[in-house]
Order: C-alpha cells, then sequence, then structure tokens
C-alpha cells in the first residue's frame, strides 16, 4: 500500500539535490570578507597558512584595510600545506607560505621554491630569528616547555634539564607528542648539544619512560586532569587550554628548561614569499607587513599566545622571552630527528 | 534476490534470463569510470615505485611497523566482528520480534551515522578520559560503525520470505536453532558486504585513532607525510594498505560464495517472534546501544556548547559553513549515484569477469587514507586540470572518488530487486535498451537511488582531510571549522559546528531508514 510513498519521497530528494547542486555551481568563488570598500583594488595575493586562524585572520583584516589588497587565505595543517606546495610546485597558486615551524620552511627552500625576502623587513626583527640564506623571516616565537600537573608533582621535583626525562624515575610519569610538528625542533636541538648516539639513546630510555599522545592537545589535558604527570609541549597550548577551561579549570603549569639546556629551546613560526607566485610585490609587502608594529601588536594581544618577534613589542601577559633563551634557528629539516625517532620506535 | 542484495555477487545468472550482451556504450563508460575512480590508487602505485628497493625495505623494517601492522589487523578484525553481532541483532530484534517501539528503534539504531567518527572519538575521550588504546578504539569504532552491517541486513530481513522460517518451526526446531539455520544464512550477504566497508574505513582512518591514542598503519604513513613531507615514502607505505584492502575484498568475495537462499518477496508479513519474559531484556540492551552510541557523543557536544568559554556562537559562519557544507554534499551525492548506475547494471544484468572486476575494483579507494587521496588528486589537477584546481568542481571529484563505493553499494542492491522480466518484456514489446532503461528501471530504482544520494551526502558533508586539501581557498565546511576550533582546544566553538553536523546528517539517515538501503 504504502510503496508509492518512499518512491516519491526519493524522487524529490533526488531531484531536490540536482537542484541544489546546480544552485551551487554558482557560488563557487571563495567567501572573502570585503570590510573596506577598496579592498581588492590594490591587487589579491593568496596565503597558505599553517598558523593559528583567528590571528592570521585578524592579521589579514588588519593588511587589507591599510593596503587595500585583497588575500585570500587557506588556512590548514601546515605539514598538510607544505605538501601541497611540494605537488604543486612552480604551479602553486600560492604567494606567501605562513608556517608554525622551520622544518618546513625548510624543505621548500631545499626544493628552490622560496624567493628572498626584502632586507629591510629581515632587518625588523632579530637575525637568528629568520633563515641564515633570508628566505624566509621570523614572525612570532614559541618556546617548548614542560606542562606539569600541579597535583602530581612539586616544583622542586622538576626536571633541569629535558634529558632528565629519559632518567628511570621518571617511567610513567612523563608524555610526549611526537607526531607533532612541535617535537621534531626538540630532538634536532638535542642532537646539535648532545650528538646523534646521545640522542638515539635518550629516545629509546623516553620511550620506555613516556606515554604518547598523538596531540598536543590530547597531551595537555591530559596532563591537566592528572591522567600523567608532566608532558613536553609549546608553552602556547597551556595558554588556549586555560582561554577554554577558565582558570578554575587549571590543574598544571608551565616549567621552562634553563636556556643553556637543549630543552630551553625557542622555536620560530616564519613567512616566506613562494618565488613562483605571480604577486611578488604583493608577497614582500605582506610579509612585511607581519614583522611591522601593527602586526606584531596583533600578534601580541592575540589568543594564539605566541611572542612577538619585533624589538620593543612584548606580550604583557607571558615571561619575557630574553628570560627563556635566545631563539635557535638552524632546525634544518629536521629529517635527521625524524630518523631517530622512528629508530627509536618513537613513530 | 534479497539475500544477495549487498555488495556483489558471483556472476549467476538471473532466473532464466537468455543474457544479452551488454551495450558497449555501456562497457565503455564503467571501464572510463572504473578508470576515473582508480587513479588516486595508480597514482600512489607509480609514485611508490620512484622509490629504491633499499629506501622500500627500510620502511618496512622501522621497529614501530610491526606493532602497527598488528594494531591494524586485531582492530579491523575486532570492530568488523563486533558490527557483525551488535548489526545483525540489532535487526533481527527490530525486524523479526515483538519488541516494544519498533519503529522507534529502527530510526534510532541507524542515527549514529549521522555523527562523524572524529566527533564521536573526541566525546568519549572527553567523557571518559580511559577509553583509549585497542578497548576505547575498539569501542567507540563499533558504536560508529555498526550500522553499516545493521541497515543491509535489516533490509533484507525485512524483504525475506518468512515461509522457510514457517517451515523450520513446523519441524520443531526452536527460536535459536531457526535463527541459525535458517536467518543467519539468509542473511550472510548482507553481513559480509557490511563488514567490508566497515573493514576498508578502520584501514584508512587517522584522525579518530590519534585522539583515542591508538595508532595503526595508517600512523606510519601519516608521519611520512606530514613529518618526512615524503609523499613517495608514504606512497610505498599506503600499498601495504592498498594489499590489505585487496585482503579484505578477496576475503569478502570467498566467504560470500553462492550463499543463502534466494529469498523471495514476501507474500505475507512474518508472524514476529514472541520475546515473552526476554523483552524487558531485549529493550534494555537496545536502550544501552543507543545510549552509549547516540547519547555520548549528543550529550558531549552539548556539554561544550554550554560549558567551554570559548563559545561565542559565531552565527554567521555556522550559517555559511552549513550551507557550503550541503551544497557540496548534494552535488557529490548526484554525481556518484549517477556514476553508480551503469557500473551496477553492467555487472548485475550483463555478469561477466570483467564487470565483476571493475566493480570490485572501485571499492579499493576506500582503503587509501583521505591525504593521500587528497594529495593524489591535487597533484594530477595542477598539471593536467589546471582550470579546475582548488575548484568546487574538484572537491566534489574527490567526495565522488571516495564516497562512490557507498552510493554502489546502494544502487545495486535496489537493482538486485527489480526483476530482469520487466526489462525483457519491455524489450520484447520494442523498447530500446536506453528506453527500458528510462521508462522501467530507474523508475523502480528511484529509492535505491535516494538511498545512494543520502550515504553519499551524509559521507561527504563531514569528510575533513580531503576537503582541507581539495577545497577553494577560503571554502570553509562545518568539518573544516570544528577541526580549526579543536585543534586550538576551543571544544566550546567547535561544538556548534559539531551540532549542525549531526542535526544536517540526521536527514539523510531518516531518509535511509524510511527508503531502507532496501525497502522494496
Amino acid at each position: 500500500m504504502t510503496s508509492r510513498r518512499p518512491t516519491q519521497a526519493a524522487g524529490a530528494g533526488l531531484a531536490g539535490a540536482v537542484v541544489v547542486a546546480l544552485a551551487g555551481c554558482g557560488s563557487a568563488t571563495p567567501a572573502v570578507t570585503t570590510a573596506a570598500r577598496q579592498v581588492g583594488s590594490a591587487g589579491t595575493i593568496t596565503v597558505y597558512s599553517g598558523q593559528h586562524q583567528q590571528t592570521v585572520g585578524a592579521l589579514v583584516q588588519d593588511f587589507q584595510n591599510r593596503t587595500g589588497i585583497e588575500v585570500h587565505v587557506r588556512s590548514g595543517d601546515e605539514a598538510d600545506l607544505a605538501n601541497q606546495l611540494l605537488q604543486e610546485g612552480t604551479s602553486s597558486p600560492a604567494d606567501v607560505f605562513f608556517a608554525e615551524n622551520p622544518p618546513s620552511l625548510s624543505i621548500l627552500d631545499e626544493k628552490h621554491l622560496l624567493a628572498t625576502v626584502r632586507p629591510a623587513t629581515l632587518a625588523l626583527v632579530p637575525r637568528q630569528a629568520s633563515s641564515a640564506a633570508g628566505h624566509w623571516v621570523g614572525v612570532s616565537a614559541r618556546a617548548a616547555a614542560l606542562v606539569y600537573n600541579t597535583q602530581a608533582v612539586a616544583e622542586k621535583d622538576l626536571p633541569t634539564s629535558v634529558l632528565d626525562l629519559g632518567r628511570p624515575e621518571m617511567k610513567g610519569r612523563v608524555a610526549v607528542a611526537p607526531s607533532e610538528t612541535d617535537f621534531q625542533p626538540v630532538v634536532t636541538r638535542v642532537v646539535g648539544a648532545r650528538g646523534s648516539e646521545a640522542t638515539a639513546a635518550w629516545l629509546t630510555a623516553l620511550k620506555d619512560n613516556a606515554k604518547v599522545y598523538d596531540s598536543n592537545e590530547s597531551l595537555i589535558r591530559a596532563v591537566n586532569r592528572g591522567e600523567i604527570a608532566m608532558g613536553l609541549v609549546d608553552h602556547y597550548y597551556w595558554y588556549r587550554m586555560r582561554d577554554e577551561v577558565g582558570n578554575g579549570g587549571v590543574h598544571s603549569a608551565l616549567h621552562y628548561f634553563p636556556p643553556a639546556d637543549a630543552g630551553g629551546l625557542v622555536d620560530i613560526s616564519g613567512a616566506a614569499v613562494v618565488a613562483s607566485g605571480q604577486h611578488q610585490d604583493l608577497a614582500q609587502r605582506f610579509v612585511a607587513y607581519l614583522v611591522s608594529e601593527p602586526a606584531q601588536r596583533i600578534i601580541a594581544t592575540s589568543e594564539s599566545w605566541e611572542y612577538p618577534l619585533l624589538p620593543g613589542v612584548p606580550d604583557p601577559r607571558l615571561p619575557p622571552l630574553a628570560q627563556l633563551t635566545s631563539p635557535v634557528v638552524d632546525l634544518g629539516t629536521g629529517r635527521e630527528a625524524l630518523d631517530l625517532l622512528q629508530q627509536a620506535g618513537l613513530l | 534476490m534479497a539475500a544477495r542484495s549487498l555488495a556483489g555477487r558471483r556472476p549467476v545468472r538471473a532466473r532464466g534470463v537468455a543474457h544479452r550482451p551488454a551495450p558497449a556504450a555501456l562497457t565503455i563508460s564503467v571501464v572510463a569510470i572504473t578508470a576515473i575512480l582508480l587513479l588516486p590508487v595508480a597514482a600512489v602505485v607509480l609514485q611508490a615505485l620512484t622509490v629504491s628497493p633499499r629506501r622500500a625495505a627500510h620502511l618496512l623494517a622501522l621497529p614501530l611497523v610491526p606493532t602497527l601492522l598488528t594494531n591494524t589487523v586485531t582492530l579491523t578484525l575486532g570492530v568488523t566482528v563486533a558490527c557483525a553481532v551488535v548489526g545483525v541483532a540489532a535487526a533481527w530484534l527490530v525486524e523479526r520480534t515483538d519488541i516494544p517501539a519498533r519503529r522507534l528503534l529502527a530510526v534510532l539504531l541507524v542515527l549514529p551515522l549521522a555523527i562523524p567518527e572524529f566527533v564521536a572519538g573526541s566525546s568519549w575521550v572527553s567523557l571518559l578520559p580511559s577509553v583509549q588504546g585497542f578497548g576505547g578504539a575498539w569501542l567507540v569504532m563499533t558504536l560508529s560503525l555498526y550500522p553499516w552491517v545493521y541497515l543491509p541486513v535489516a533490509a533484507t530481513l525485512r524483504r525475506s520470505d518468512p515461509a522457510l522460517d514457517d517451515v523450520a518451526r513446523s519441524l520443531g526446531a526452536g527460536p535459536v536453532r531457526r535463527f541459525l539455520r535458517v536467518t543467519l544464512p539468509s542473511v550472510r550477504t548482507a553481513v559480509l558486504g557490511g563488514m567490508l566497508v566497515v573493514g576498508l574505513y578502520l584501514l584508512a582512518e587517522y584522525g579518530t585513532f590519534a585522539v583515542l591514542r591508538f595508532r595503526t598503519f595508517a600512523t606510519a604513513i601519516f608521519t611520512q607525510y606530514s613529518l618526512g613531507f615524503d609523499a613517495a615514502s608514504a606512497s610505498v607505505l599506503t600499498l601495504v594498505l592498498c594489499l590489505m584492502g585487496v585482503m579484505l575484498l578477496a576475503g569478502e568475495y570467498a566467504l560470500r560464495g553462492r550463499s543463502g537462499h534466494p529469498g523471495t518477496r514476501a507474500a505475507l508479513p512474518a508472524a514476529p517472534v514472541r520475546l515473552g519474559r526476554a523483552a524487558p531484556l531485549a529493550v534494555l540492551a537496545m536502550a544501552v546501544l543507543v545510549v552509549l552510541a547516540l547519547g555520548v557523543p549528543v550529550g558531549s557536544i552539548a556539554y561544550w556548547m554550554i560549558r567551554g568559554s570559548s563559545t561565542t556562537l559565531p552565527s554567521g559562519s555556522v550559517f555559511a559553513a552549513t550551507a557550503e557544507s550541503l551544497l557540496l554534499g548534494a552535488g557529490a551525492a548526484v554525481v556518484a549515484t549517477l556514476l553508480a548506475l551503469p557500473v551496477a547494471l553492467l555487472s548485475l544484468r550483463h555478469p561477466s569477469r570483467l564487470a565483476h572486476t571493475l566493480e570490485r575494483g572501485a571499492y579499493l579507494v576506500r582503503a587509501l587514507p583521505g591525504v593521500a587521496v587528497g594529495l593524489t588528486i591535487a597533484a594530477f589537477a595542477i598539471h593536467h586540470l589546471r582550470p579546475l584546481y582548488q575548484g568546487t568542481a574538484l572537491l566534489e571529484a574527490g567526495y565522488v572518488v571516495l564516497f562512490f563505493p557507498l552510493a554502489l553499494i546502494a544502487v545495486r542492491a535496489a537493482l538486485a530487486r527489480v526483476p530482469p522480466e520487466l526489462e525483457d518484456a519491455a524489450r520484447s514489446l520494442g523498447e530500446t535498451w536506453l528506453g527500458t532503461l528510462r521508462r522501467v528501471t530507474v523508475p523502480l530504482l528511484l529509492p535505491g537511488l535516494g538511498a545512494a544520494a543520502a550515504l553519499v551526502s551524509l559521507s561527504a558533508t563531514t569528510e575533513l582531510t580531503a576537503t582541507l586539501l581539495l577545497r577553494p581557498t577560503g571554502v570553509e565546511t562545518l568539518a573544516t571549522r570544528f577541526w580549526l576550533y579543536t585543534s586550538n582546544l576551543a571544544y566550546g566553538a567547535a561544538a556548534p559546528y559539531a551540532a549542525v553536523m549531526v542535526v544536517t546528517s540526521a536527514v539523510p539517515v531518516f531518509l535511509l531508514t524510511r527508503l531502507g538501503l532496501a525497502r522494496s
């Protein structure tokens, strides 16, 4: 009796879907917010950004208002975007690549996909915060830190070196997220300080001790709720978590390793002009804007909780960067770190 | 017919119908469709060939690889078997017994399909942090994926002939014996087809397992992409997943055999099994299942919407993302369904070894991780289809490639129930092949086509990995927004997007229960 009803429903559903699909064909253009009327009049660039999306959104908005240059942002995971750029090669529609960590920039540089950033731009931030060849400029910084559960660990018992995390008494007390792009730079730094063999031994010990997480977000929440005593992350995860759970929900704190230690690492988020981009001048202007005072002030007050790099623009909410350590940049492509992580069975 | 409904069967001649050779146009279009769908697999193979044997051996000998392989195999076995048990039990209770609230259960039991697995994973972890590792992954994936078995089994049970059951009863067989000897064989094909979908999904999944702290072989592939920036090495490892996918396909094929009795269409509704004193127990079991599979994720989303301090309901962007997701899903659904039709026609109406191979080949893409599919399509497009690159059409094409198998399953199941005699009658009355298709077959297939479109749009609106790679710059879907906020620990801000994903997905899911994968 009811056999026709589903048929009609299906027919209507399918017809509806066709209509919707056809209607959709016209609306495919990227939804770009046009706050200022003159935006776009001065040209358009495409930015591939692996950086914190809200902060980049605020930066782009301000840049568009100031220059009239329209910016299309392709936000994603920095590794995905770097892989995409590698696949695109010189056909890439990207004009600028804004990364979270140096290895992805180094890989693109190795393939000669990056142009030289203008000297005036490079001159604005500390020299060691940018690539030695000037192929990308440092925009903001993040510090490696040990997050610990304040109920599980007393302040006086905190390790003084990242290498201590491999000691036998740390078994079952430490968390790492080796598949995150933030962990590789720490390993590279240990290699630089102690050599490959010692690093391999440290990683093997760490594998025995550590509970492995596949994301920094899971790791920091686990430490905060006391599932594990402490873990290695970048500082900003803790601040972003605090934003979300509120002060009442925070049961953890950050501990920084001393600057002399391999764990006292400050890592750079950099931006580069894509060499094959069709809008070299506009791209250079955007990258220059990122290290200008207005942009750095946006970074200093943003919810990404990274350090601005322009001297004279401090972030009063964070412990001063100079007290932690000075930026270390030459982290290379991270290949050796990856190889050691794989040999240790952490990846 | 019913029992063979799900994922293809051996080329057996249908009920004495004389076979016409397949129209050349049909064969050619099926070959072309399959070739396009297999492009990502071909690209992975070609890329893997650029890797030296030494490097390949090194990759496969890494210390973590045995653990990852073991994890993938045990989880795939554990979850597919659990899905089969849960799916069959639930379908039998709803379709063959007098369990209370059957109609409500029939909807609630399918609704977990509306919850993306990565949302379910995040929900469980935030509720019970101990849901981790193998146990956690097993629980979450079983609760998320069992509807893939439930749907086809329920559809088969609904249509199959109760007479056999009556005969067994009259011969003195008890309910348990009848279930084992009559019911179970009649749904074997449906169960195996559902298990195949579940198994292929598990091979390729990464993100949900990352949340649940369980590492499968996909982790090794992800590492090569995201830390090594080495697509070639990743391709070598992806081939291992492909191989496992082929093994699943072959296993399903071997087990299916010429199974089951042809459950002819029921003339009378089956008399339901009386549960009697077991009824409360059955109701309790189903209630627990619904609470775990539906209640936990929905409750967790609601909790984050209320409690998360990042909640600044960006209503405008929720609407924009919803519209974007729905449009993309609808487009992909229409195309995938239309493409599935000729493939199903060839394999059911003109069975041959070629037709069979082409059809099975289309499933293989399901074993590839989304990042591999996305990057290979992106690479192909930038070099060969430049004007389409980062356009909506390319993203739609990506969804079609990824979710074509789901459309094929539904279309095939529907076509299997259209009596070929009707088509033969039309042909003998002078109608052309195309005319018969248009005037006889397609109208009868409409519910099946609707189910296929529902399955594809459901999956496409919640797809994340390939979306991030293939979308037009600036386009945000519900899934990309959800990912953006959760990756910044802003669960309160992410929750509305998850909620909308669930609500919008519930519509095609509801349609599915109405159309059945399979209602006749």
